[in-house]
């Protein structure tokens, strides 16, 4: 049976890198008591795959990862164990099955990503900036040196940026974006602050800001957006 | 929201932040307002280190397990960090309330080897607690040192309150007692120190004197009135089912070095080898029960969700129960693809057997540590392992599929000659050949690989070596490169790869190994010219060292270059590890007459170690 899990990672947790991570996920599954599948082989290992690797300092309420088990278990129970296992800063918050094939594959699925960055003193956030941003998603193209595994390169990042504006809420003014994500596309968060914060000549940088994912998503046929955890069905055996 | 001493900023521009946060699972929190008593825990070296030392986990389990005492960890921080914390004068602090570690009432550090001693100093400078121990006023934490190497504690002495010498299990309560009344009372830190001494196994330095004769040897050592104990008298637990032991370790999120279910399943060992310290400060042998170990396995298990097991002990294989022992961890957790390690574990039949089912025999190794090239030199040493017992194991290893075997070997032994060192070479081809001959060609699958490491031999105290002279670093070498050169000569060369180890840092492990109270010094000037992390490669640089010597004048050779006459005062002479003097003189004979001594199973050699009435000297007598 294939599960989806969809997590939170905030606190302190965001100093855990990602193979950290996942080596504390295989100690809360074998804790949790949940009947994870090991790979054949000579050294078997936890079946697991996790939808898109969160960089160091990042907090995120949107992140996934894909089991597969054996015994099913309800998604209530499922949540309730792995929460009581669950170090400060990791909840857990969905557990649904997935249909096999493609669907379950949350790796090759994530097609964008939505962020939130703050500054670290609401009255910091200046006034100008929500202008700013409606003027920099209307350019038709952003140049930035963007690194990659053979070197940095030129790059316009605009097709990337589906969404970058400013909103507000009861903690105060913060950017929210959109942006592309994934095996085909991928924009750092960073990288697109970094490019905002030079087109406004401020010198603020994405170090100064927290940045906080919300939730993944892949493209379905239409063109829409689908939240990844929208794609499985609760279970209630 | 949990405290950060570093920030956010700092965290995520040092490496591996995971090793300051203190937010692991199972890490014991409490409401500072309800303790009486602030414990710092330090393993002096960096977190993957400190974390995977078993000892720190039981008494960091045995103090919080007080309702009086938080017990918080303290690492060393990476050298990354070091410069932050000084640039930004941010003082140490310990892991789960992030304070600082000079507002605690205890600093305990454990001292596991010699190389850690530059960083102990690092520890005490980076809390902003003065290096010597006489200039810490009442509102400094007493700083207690713990460990092996506090069986000669000398050249720390000035750095100290106070040494614990023995198993930390026995009289850390009637210290804390002690304490907590002391500061009830509102008496100050001279007055507590004072009263500690009269502890069993509690020793403080400043309350004992040495005096040296003309040559640099020790004229006196004593305490400075008469109330205070002569002898300082190592403690350790008779009943290993009765103390407390960590079922909740705390689980790191980086990868530290053992990152597993430990299950020390006995202390001890029974073989007596004469270089070895743990088999002499550790005697006599006392086992746990094997249902007990049973049970925590379990819940260790349970409050971990590790992938590993690992039996933990000097000598697995001596282990009376280590069938029982094992039959019932492949049983209940090989099918949840746990894995078993089994250090030190002899190679026959069973092992093998055992090895086969836990292990991917193509990717495992065999190891052997043979320790001396020849039967002649591994008599003067007591290794009780004849060429017979490693060909043997050898030859059904390689018929069982295994094509790879380790080899430990130590260079520089007392009596060692270059026929000593050319037999290591000799025995390495000797097995590469047994390969040949065992396994047909059609089954092999290349070359077998044979894998010989060398390290040097250094003297330590309570062991019948402690009175044998060390060699120069050109020696060393020179020794390095007969078996070097012999390895290249032999048949099967091609099969052995060498490895030795560097030469210098032996040499400075056995100054600090048998120092006395004069190296104290040697080792501030080293700290003051930038030593730090000498355990480790990248950090190492002995010039530092050979500075501190010459602006101190202590001669390094006069510890390391000397053979000491059995009359001599030893620096450690003042601790009883319960293993006589006469005992210990008795196997320093025996060794240069190449006689071996039978190992406590086989029959008792009246070490002294029977006086603690329990463990092996007991076995099977009632
Ligand atoms: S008294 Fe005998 S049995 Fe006991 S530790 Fe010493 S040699 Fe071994």
């Amino acid at each position: 049976m294939k599960i989806r899990i969809k997590f939170s990672k905030t606190g302190d947790m965001r100093f855990i890198g990602h193979l950290d991570l996942m080596r504390c996920f295989q100690k809360i599954f074998r804790r949790s008591g949940i009947d994870i599948r090991f790979s054949e082989g000579l050294s078997p290992h936890m079946i697991m795959s996790f939808a898109s690797p969160l960089g160091v300092g990042l907090t995120s309420e949107g992140e996934y990862v894909d089991i597969e088990i054996g015994v099913s278990v309800s998604s209530e129970e499922a949540l309730k164990r792995l929460n009581s296992q669950a170090p400060e800063g990791v909840c857990f918050t969905g557990f649904t099955e997935v249909e096999p094939g493609k669907a379950s594959k949350a790796m090759s699925l994530v097609d964008a990503a939505d962020y939130e960055a703050r500054v670290e003193e609401a009255a910091l956030f200046s006034g100008e900036w929500a202008g700013k941003a409606e003027a920099f998603s209307a350019l038709p193209s952003v140049m930035v040196d963007k690194e990659t595994k053979s070197g940095v390169t030129r790059a316009d990042i605009a097709p990337m940026i589906h969404t970058f504006e400013v909103r507000s809420d009861e903690r105060g003014p913060f950017f929210f974006m959109r942006l592309a994500s994934g095996s085909s596309a991928n924009l750092k968060p960073e990288l697109a602050l970094d490019a905002f914060f030079a087109f406004t000549q401020s010198d603020v940088s994405s170090s100064d800001l927290l940045i906080h994912r919300k939730e993944l998503y892949t493209r379905l046929p239409d063109g829409s957006f689908a939240s990844l955890g929208s794609l499985g069905k609760t279970v209630t055996v | 929201m949990k405290k950060s001493a570093l920030g956010s900023r700092i965290l995520l521009e040092i490496d591996k932040p995971a090793r300051y946060l203190g937010n692991e699972i199972n890490a014991v929190y409490k409401d500072p307002g309800k303790i009486d008593i602030r414990f710092a825990m330090c393993f002096p070296d960096v977190y993957e280190i400190g974390m995977s030392h078993l000892g720190i986990q039981i008494l960091y389990d045995m103090f919080n397990r007080r309702e009086d005492t938080w017990c918080e960890r303290v690492y060393s921080p990476w050298v990354d960090l070091d410069h932050v914390m000084r640039e930004k004068k941010i003082p140490l602090f310990a892991l789960e309330s992030q304070e600082p570690v000079k507002d605690f009432d205890f600093l305990g550090i454990t001292i596991q080897y010699e190389m850690c001693y530059t960083n102990i100093l690092q520890i005490l400078d980076l809390a902003g607690i003065p290096l010597h121990a006489d200039m810490r006023g009442d509102d400094m934490p007493i700083v207690i040192g713990g460990g092996p190497c506090t069986y000669n504690p000398e050249p720390l002495a000035p750095f100290f309150d106070m040494f614990y010498i023995g198993e930390g299990e026995v009289v850390y309560d009637d210290l804390l007692d002690l304490y907590k009344e002391m500061k009830k009372q509102g008496l100050g830190r001279k007055e507590f120190l004072r009263r500690a001494a009269l502890i069993p196994g509690i020793y403080v330095p400043s309350l004992y004197e040495v005096t040296y004769n003309e040559d640099g040897t020790i004229a006196s050592f004593g305490p400075v009135s008469d109330d205070l104990p002569r002898v300082i008298e190592k403690q350790l637990v008779m009943d290993m089912n009765a103390v407390p032991y960590p079922e909740k370790p705390i689980i790191p999120y980086i990868k530290v070095t053992q990152d597993r279910v430990a299950l020390e399943i006995q202390r001890g060992c029974i073989r007596g080898c004469r270089f070895c310290q743990a088999g002499m400060i550790y005697r006599p042998v006392r086992e746990r029960d094997e249902a007990v170990l049973e049970e925590y396995a379990r819940k260790m298990m349970e409050a971990t969700g590790h992938e590993e097991i690992s039996l933990c002990s000097l000598s697995t294989s001596d282990y009376s129960q280590i069938r029982e022992l094992i039959d019932h961890l492949i049983e209940n957790y090989g099918k949840c693809n746990v894995n078993l390690s089994l250090p030190s574990l002899r190679i026959d039949s069973f092992s093998l057997d055992v090895m086969s089912k836990v292990q991917d025999i193509k990717k495992s190794s065999l190891t052997f540590a043979p320790e001396a090239g020849s039967q002649r030199l591994r008599n003067v040493i007591n290794k009780g392992l004849t060429k017979d017992d490693i060909l043997g194991g050898a030859s059904e290893a390689f018929r069982g599929g295994w094509d790879k075997v380790k080899l430990y070997f130590m260079l520089g032994l007392p009596t060692e000659n270059d026929s000593d060192r050319e037999d290591i070479a000799n025995l390495a081809d000797e097995i590469a050949a047994l390969y040949y001959e065992t396994v047909p060609k059609e089954k092999r699958r290349g070359k077998c690989q044979i894998t010989v490491s060398t390290s040097f031999f250094v003297p330590k105290p309570f062991t019948p070596f402690q009175w044998a002279s060390m060699h120069t670093v050109d020696d060393y070498l020179a020794y390095a490169r007969t078996v070097n050169h012999r390895v290249h000569e032999v048949l099967n060369h091609k099969s052995i790869r060498y490895n030795w180890h560097q030469a210098d840092v032996t040499v400075l492990e056995g100054v600090l190994a048998r120092g006395d109270r004069r190296c104290s010094a040697v080792i501030e000037e080293a700290y003051a010219q930038g030593a730090l992390y000498d355990a480790w490669t990248e950090c190492w640089d002995y010039s530092r060292w050979e500075e501190a010597f010459r602006r101190t004048g202590v001669d390094p050779d006069f510890y390391t270059r000397r053979e000491r006459t059995t009359d001599e005062i030893l620096p450690w002479d003042f601790i009883d590890i319960g293993v006589s003097r006469a005992f210990l003189e008795r196997e320093w004979k025996r060794a240069l007459e190449e006689k071996v001594t039978p190992n406590c199973r086989e029959k008792c050699s009246g070490c002294g170690a029977a006086r603690f009435g329990g463990g092996i000297c007991y076995e099977n007598k009632n």
